[in-house]
């Protein structure tokens, strides 16, 4: 329990002292032309991606790590 | 087996080292640490979600089963701190799916609603999040809360995310009214996304989500001989007997490179295990193109193997003992696989009217293919219990999506 409570208050802590530190991007601003294309976003239309992870979920035994969440059913 | 073993490896590690056991009062510290985060320096302020406006149709088909209905999605900013949006979704439902037929029950017809609500709060580098999910259907209602925190480190280059969400569900069952169950569930996230370099980003998730109730699907059984001696003599069915406690881990990795032409590659990897025996592989390629500045094609491919949960059986000897004896014939827990083909085609273009910024349309169709490979198809009747052929099915999912931004 100690050591949970240990690690868990040293990951806040680093974690706050991240937000804080702030080093050289070594991706500049200038440099950042491809990532804002449409094409790199991870997930460019939440609402069919949604709704596809809820097919999988409803056919298949995994779940989770995809980033959207949810409730009912649907799979009889 | 030695990327299962490797995965099995790495969940374990992680759970060693900080989530050996998930207290709540843990999870919140954590968070709260994270919330105020806020109150340090901050150079640069992150951005809100883009305002939109999307309506969805989609439709499922495959194995007897008809699900089609509307999506409906609308976001809004304030002040640029603020973005509300909401959520409203609907499956209408026509089934007569093997799991139906074989159990002797007839064609139904049913509808889902779904509403969902959300707020996302902007302050500096930091995003909180809060939501609330409500899905009812004639014999299951489900509501979720959740809470999140995202937040920019390192001139913006890395983004980590804290989430958590609590469901509260009741199964009911049509025809049977005095049958009624529930289900509390949890779910623990964190993410992390990273600039690698300027073409290329990654994404790394972890989730636990812990389920206590009745998770069994109450119109389903499981079977069992007759006469354990001469399977000639039939089987029986009884309803499944589930435990009642399930907690899973799973763990993703994505990436996606930004190629010399306007094109990408995308590969996402996800290893999955539970506490009732299944462990899960799920890996996806990906790769889309820009026709010029309106269209883009995306190709997808999607492969997905998992082993049979552990009270998993197609056909039992015996009926269960008690209710420890666990016994299940759910086709999603056993040893199956999948494989998904999509293609997606994407018109986008400006406009300039009443505020309005652009907007696109977007036809995206999936081919999915299921293979089972201990789960027979008892429509086979010519054939002795546990001899039957294999079940197999496809299904074909199409949306068609408009979005506008404004």
């Amino acid at each position: 329990m100690f050591c949970m409570r240990s690690a868990f208050l040293l990951t806040a802590t680093l974690l706050t002292a991240c937000s804080s530190w702030q080093p050289e991007p070594w991706v500049k601003p200038y440099e950042r032309q491809m990532l804002a294309d449409p094409i790199m976003r991870f997930d460019r239309d939440p609402v069919s991606s949604s709704y596809l992870h809820h097919v999988y979920e409803s056919r298949e035994g995994a779940r989770g790590a995809l980033g959207s969440g949810g409730g009912g059913c649907g799979c009889n | 087996m030695a990327l299962s073993e490797a995965g099995a490896a790495a969940v374990a590690a992680i759970r060693q080292l900080c989530l050996p056991r998930l207290w709540h009062w843990s999870w919140l510290c954590l968070c709260l640490s994270v919330w105020l985060m806020p109150f340090t320096p901050s150079a640069q302020a992150s951005t809100l979600p883009e305002e939109r406006a999307d309506a969805l149709y989609h439709r499922y088909e495959g194995d007897g089963v008809v699900i089609d209905g509307p999506s409906l999605l609308v976001r809004k900013n304030f002040k640029e701190t603020v973005s509300v949006s909401a959520n409203y979704y609907v499956d209408n439902v026509s089934s007569a799916s093997i799991d139906v037929i074989t159990s002797g029950a007839s064609e139904y017809s049913e509808q889902r609603e779904e509403v969902s609500v959300s707020a996302d709060y902007l302050y500096g580098k930091s995003i909180f999040s809060a939501g609330y999910t409500n899905s009812e259907e004639s014999d299951y209602t489900a509501d979720t809360f959740f809470v999140g925190v995202s937040q920019d480190f390192f001139g913006d280059l890395t983004n980590i995310s804290l989430g958590y969400a609590r469901g509260d569900d009741e199964v009911l069952q049509n025809g049977n009214a005095d049958f009624a169950e529930d289900i509390e569930r949890h779910s623990y996230r964190l993410g992390i996304s990273q600039v690698m370099a300027p073409n290329l980003l990654l994404a790394l998730n972890y989730e636990v989500i812990t389920d206590e109730g009745y998770l069994n699907n109450p119109y389903r059984v499981y079977r069992f001989l007759a006469d354990p001696l001469d399977p000639s003599q039939g089987f029986q069915q009884e309803t499944e007997v589930y435990p009642e406690t399930r907690t899973s881990d799973s763990a993703s990795l994505k990436l996606l490179y930004h190629l010399p032409w306007r094109a990408s590659l995308g590969a996402n990897y996800r290893y999955f295990t539970d506490d009732w025996g299944i462990e899960a592989h799920t890996g996806q390629v990906g790769y889309s193109h820009a026709f010029g500045p309106h269209w883009v094609v995306d190709l997808k491919y999607r492969y997905y193997q998992q082993s049979a949960a552990d009270f998993y059986s197609d056909l039992f000897q015996f009926a269960a003992q008690d209710d420890k004896d666990f016994r299940a014939r759910d086709k999603e827990l056993s040893d199956m696989s999948s494989q998904t083909l999509s293609l997606y085609l994407s018109y986008e273009r400006p406009l300039s009217f009443r505020g309005m910024d652009r907007a696109s349309v977007t036809l995206q169709y999936d081919r999915i293919l299921l293979e089972y490979d201990n789960f027979s198809d008892l429509r086979d009747t010519e054939a002795l219990p546990g001899e039957e052929r294999l079940f197999d099915m496809n299904a074909d999912v199409i949306k068609l999506l408009f979005t506008l931004w404004y």
